[in-house]
């Protein structure tokens, strides 16, 4: 974005003529104008909502979130938290939405690192490779997505069954029921392992914070590394093995027609994972390819000359630039991604679209159904916006 | 570079207002309004709108040519000829599990001939009534043989496939509660990709209605690979929909179910229509419109039967013509007179 | 820099003889320099040709050499008996028809079949620049009022079709191009009131841009088609396809809006100040001064935007409109077919790519044209 300076003279306002009722005036205008608009779209709005009531009212169908705390009767494959066809469909739409989640967070972070990866390599100087990244991003962009999840569905099909699973190592098995890894058996000791990493991890933060805060007081450097390491892992490890050390792996194996125990990964899940970030990693490959070649080659010469490690060239002088012209189109792929991933419907993955549908199928009531997707969307959707403009803000340059 | 011309804002403005012109009739504001009269709306506008399936074999489906066929089409078609006399005045709307009720609901479709499930919430609480029931069916399982499962009951642990949205997911939930069985559901809602799921692999057991899983089997290169398993688990009349409060459009369909029957039970064929007429029986001459007025008392013409089994012939006809095909056998879809549930009350 | 002296000296005698310097130039040159400059590129470049000879001598087994390409009556047994080794291309022989034209007569294919000749015309047409002017627009109007007449027919002798039996790829075309050019006046009537001083009109176009981008296409395809019909009075009833355009016009005004903004944005202030100094009215000043020029620079991401509705169109399938994607699926519905979706879904998307790519490209060359003057 170009940054104009403003002659101050522009900001000075013309002095303000009384309001006259004309139609000269452009005030008056604008009045009129704003009126007549904001009326003509509320009549609309109001006709459409008046006949809906007396629809609604004809063909007796229900109004009303009543229906949230009835019983949904409807199985779900994928739950991050208990549930069973008994519960209400308040939980179950809450099931729906961990799934979207969990598809779109994992979809993100792998679209990010594998579309990084891809645009480099349409960056290098091996022909071959930066002709092959070349021929997947143009692919893997003008099909339709949906046509990319049918097709990876049905490869992951094409598996053989649970009996015959391809079995490469211990405890890992890949069949077209998904992928089975072990999985220690969680208990609370791991819990607050965990909760200490987090608070490490935090503390560890704001230490580095002040460490380079106070460099640039007096010039000293402060290693952050021991402070990290001791609240990062030793800490966390301390308080696993206080609460006993527990550790027992799951290991997945066939009883009965099933693989019992262990990590599931389902091959719906995996699916719409694979199309997704494959699709995704296309666009951000060339985000990723635009925003590299957007910093001028003067810069990196210029680092070099100052004596910089090629590492520290790329972290402290490449990437703040190269950010800059990546992060707002980036924030875009993000939210398609999250957007996109109410495909899962098409592929039978049960996220928030699916159950709402199946809701919404089940107890007639349409307009209470899509209000909930909507409505879950445009929430996850200004989340990601509000949470990357902040990250814009904090890398962008900072101007006098 | 381009020349957009000074006059560029009325150029677009004219032409946003000529494609808008350019869609004319898109938008059919004429519909029979929920309660008016369908028959006569039908009439007046000379064709019958039949929300079908989107694609089912045996049921509903278009062929390579695009021209609908199945069991569900042909009794649009039969309805068709009963009001016009020629069973292809009908256009097919094809309506997903999600949009059939609305579709019936607001008036684009007059009827709803798409193995629709009757049950009392329906019948009450969407605003349509269900006219006959044109095939009783009853949900089950399929398994491959090689699997060695002979009854669902050993069914613990698997995963199944099953359509959401319809009366079959909570049938699924219902028996695996009541017999305490623990499954994984696999939950996809287009029957090509559940169907073909189910042959990956996918899942070890599918469940859906009898006739789909025997349509499903049957398509199956190898057929006796799959097994269906004994135990039906619930009740799936499939009937014919039509708007609520609307009496006498529901006779006709219904009526014209009943013609498929009595035509079956007299041994009248497409083929022998015509002589038939000089059957000495008189419920014969009644319903081929020799003796009595019946079809006038329906609003129709006295010769509507004639019409409605040179077009489709009677119901076994139907019957042969699209399921027998696909494997699935008459079982409760027989007549009454053969052991089945199919009873036509008389034509008197 | 240089290692060779040319000065003779004794000691230099001494030095061993070297290898010629390497050729930068000729064919070997190029290998030298884009494929084998190193290890690791060396490394590279063996590992992924080895990868690309053994995928593409794969590929060309399955779908040239052990492939099916026809079968008599539906005999598919010729098929089954390949068991993955070989393609069944005869699927798409049978089918091809439907999968273009859907449920469309069959004796009338050829009007779907001109129609999208005519869509095709109508984008090499808007592709070219020396076709850049007002008429353009009224060429639009002309060609899509005749792709209506003759889809519907009932004029001329053609006899009518309803739009239920409409389908296959010139649905997918319809959706598209008829979205784009209902959603684009929308648009640039939005993305102006987006950048209006009046703060109600500002703030309208605000909530209808956030809205629409917020949330997915499916959901505003399933308010098409669940709840329209419960928006409108008794008795009046739109048709599915219509409604599903609709859904497709509102998503795609929201995002070309922006699209429009971003032209809009990149103007500089002086063509604002300079028209409003020559006194024009705010519609003089728009008209005449600022969309023809923005409208230029958003031609390229125009183009992009509108790739993106091609491909979006295909999310129809779900609410089961026939469209290009679900003609291929339906067409392997019949018993006979079934399991045969790989080839189908290939079918499919070379369509979809054919469109997709020449777009593309043309967007990247125009892209590159218009922005020649600015580098220098």
């Amino acid at each position: 974005m170009s940054q104009t300076t403003i002659d101050p003279r522009s900001l000075r306002t013309p002095p303000r003529r009384p309001l006259r009722l004309s139609w000269s005036d452009e005030r008056v205008r604008a009045i009129v104008w704003q009126i007549l608009v904001v009326g003509i779209i509320g009549a609309i709005v109001w006709w459409l909502w008046s006949n809906t009531v007396h629809n609604l009212e004809v063909r007796r169908i229900a109004t009303g979130f009543g229906f949230l705390s009835r019983e949904a009767g409807l199985p779900i494959a994928e739950n991050l938290i208990p549930y069973s066809p008994t519960d209400t469909y308040f939980r179950a739409l809450l099931i729906g939405l961990l799934n979207t989640l969990k598809v779109a967070v994992v979809g993100i972070v792998l679209a990010t690192i594998f579309g990084t990866l891809i645009g480099i390599a349409r960056l290098s100087k091996n022909w071959l490779l930066s002709k092959i990244a070349g021929v997947y991003i143009e692919v893997i962009r003008d099909l339709p997505l949906l046509l990319q999840l049918l097709f990876w569905y049905a490869i992951l099909q094409g598996l053989p069954g649970p009996r015959q699973a391809l079995h490469p190592v211990d405890g890992v098995f890949l069949s077209n029921r998904g992928l089975k890894l072990p999985w220690i058996e969680w208990q609370d000791a791991h819990s607050y392992a965990l909760l200490a990493f987090a608070l490490g991890a935090l503390f560890t933060w704001f230490y580095r914070r002040d460490a380079i805060a106070k460099r640039i007081i007096d010039g000293r450097p402060r290693p952050v590394w021991p402070m990290a390491l001791g609240c990062m892992l030793v800490l966390p490890v301390a308080i696993w093995a206080a609460a006993g050390a527990p550790w027992t792996v799951d290991w997945p194996e066939l009883r009965g027609f099933n693989f019992r125990g262990g990590l599931n990964m389902s091959p719906e899940y995996f699916a719409l994972l694979l199309g997704l970030t494959t699709y995704t990693a296309g666009f951000i490959a060339e985000i990723v390819r635009a925003g590299i070649l957007a910093v001028p080659h003067g810069q990196w010469e210029a680092a070099q000359a100052l004596g910089l490690r090629p590492g520290q060239v790329l972290k402290q002088v490449v990437l703040p630039q190269a950010l800059r012209v990546i992060i707002p189109p980036m924030t875009s792929q993000y939210l398609n991604i999250t957007k996109n991933s109410s495909l899962a419907v098409a592929i039978g993955y049960q996220d928030i679209v699916s159950i709402a549908n199946t809701t919404l199928n089940q107890t007639g009531q349409a307009i209470e159904g899509i209000a909930i997707i909507m409505l879950v969307y445009l929430s996850i959707s200004l989340s990601i916006s509000l949470f990357m403009n902040w990250y814009n803000a904090r890398i962008a340059l900072v101007e006098r | 570079m381009p020349q957009f011309g000074p006059s560029f804002m009325r150029t677009m403005g004219a032409a946003a207002l000529g494609l808008a012109l350019a869609l004319p009739g898109v938008a059919r504001a004429q519909a029979p309004a929920a309660n008016a009269n369908t028959f006569d709306a039908v009439r007046a506008r000379g064709q019958l709108v039949c929300g079908v399936n989107t694609g089912l074999a045996g049921f509903a489906q278009p062929d390579s040519q695009g021209v609908w066929r199945g069991f569900d089409v042909d009794y649009c078609r039969a309805v068709s000829a009963a009001i016009f006399g020629d069973p292809n005045k009908v256009r097919y709307v094809p309506t997903t599990a999600q949009v059939r009720f609305t579709a019936l609901q607001s008036g684009e479709v007059d009827v709803l001939s798409r193995n629709t499930t009757w049950t009392l919430s329906r019948d009450t609480a969407l605003g349509l009534d269900f006219a006959a029931t044109n095939f009783f069916d009853g949900q089950g399982f399929m398994v491959k043989s090689a699997l060695g499962v002979k009854s669902a009951k050993e069914l613990e642990g698997a995963t199944i496939c099953v359509q959401p949205g319809t009366t079959t997911e909570q049938n699924l939930s219902d028996w695996a509660r009541a017999n305490r069985i623990r499954f994984t559901p696999v939950v996809i809602e287009r029957l090509e990709e559940i169907v073909s799921a189910f042959v990956a692999g996918r899942c070890d057991a599918y469940t859906t209605d009898v006739s789909g899983l025997a349509a499903t089997r049957s398509a199956q290169p190898k057929p006796d690979d799959y097994l269906i398993l004994p135990e039906v688990i619930s009740k799936e009349p499939l009937a014919i929909g039509v708007r609520q409060g609307d009496a006498r459009f529901a006779d006709v369909v219904r009526w014209t179910h009943f013609l498929l029957l009595s035509a079956e039970e007299f041994g009248i064929t497409q083929a022998n229509v015509d002589q038939m007429a000089n059957d000495p029986r008189p419920e014969v001459q009644r319903i081929l419109g020799k003796n009595g007025e019946l079809g006038k008392m329906l609003g129709l013409d006295n010769l509507w039967a004639v019409n409605v089994i040179k077009a489709v012939g009677n119901y076994s006809e139907v019957f042969d013509r699209s399921l027998k095909p696909i494997g699935i056998q008459r079982g409760p879809n027989a007549l009454w007179t053969g052991g089945g549930l199919q009873y036509s009350p008389p034509f008197r | 820099m240089s290692d060779i002296t040319l000065n003779a000296s004794a000691k230099v005698a001494e030095a061993v003889p070297r290898s010629a310097p390497i050729s930068q130039v000729g064919f070997v040159g190029w290998l030298r320099t884009n494929l084998f400059s190193g290890w690791l590129s060396t490394a590279v470049t063996l590992a992924l040709g080895y990868l690309i000879i053994r995928w593409a001598i794969g590929f060309v087994d399955w779908a040239i050499i052990n492939a099916v390409w026809s079968v008599p009556n539906n005999q598919t047994q010729a098929c089954r008996d390949l068991r993955g080794t070989g393609a069944c291309w005869a699927v798409v022989t049978e089918k091809h028809r439907f999968i273009l034209f859907g449920t469309y007569p069959y004796e009338e294919h050829w009007r779907p079949a001109l129609c999208i000749a005519l869509f095709v015309g109508l984008y090499i047409v808007s592709a070219m620049r020396r076709f850049w002017r007002k008429e353009l627009a009224l060429i639009w109007v002309g060609v899509l009022t005749l792709i209506g007449v003759l889809m519907w027919g009932g004029v001329l002798g053609m006899p009518y079709v309803p739009q239920e039996r409409w389908g296959g790829l010139v649905i997918t075309l319809i959706l598209a191009t008829f979205g784009l050019a209902l959603a684009f006046p929308l648009a640039v009537l939005v993305a102006l009131g987006r950048r209006s001083k009046l703060p109600a009109i500002k703030a309208l176009c605000v909530i209808y841009v956030e809205l629409i981008r917020g949330v997915p296409l499916i959901s505003l395809l399933f308010m098409a088609s669940v709840m329209f019909p419960l928006f409108l009075p008794e008795g009046m009833n739109i048709d599915k396809l219509l409604r599903a355009q609709i859904a497709i016009i509102l998503f795609a005004g929201a995002y070309l809006a922006e699209v429009v903004r971003g032209g809009l944005q990149s103007l500089s202030r002086g063509q604002y100040e300079a028209a409003d100094a020559l006194g024009l009215s705010y519609w003089q000043k728009t008209g005449f001064i600022i969309l023809p020029q923005a409208l230029r620079l958003v031609i390229p991401p125009l183009v992009n935007t509108f790739i993106g509705f091609f491909k979006d169109t295909s999310l129809v399938l779900i609410i089961g409109i026939f469209d290009l994607l679900t003609a291929g699926k339906t067409a392997i519905i019949e018993p006979a077919w079934q399991g045969f979706g790989i080839e189908v879904y290939l079918t499919v998307g070379a369509i979809y790519f054919i469109f997709c790519f020449a777009m593309s490209k043309y967007s990247q060359s125009l892209e590159a044209e218009l922005n020649r003057h600015r580098r220098h």
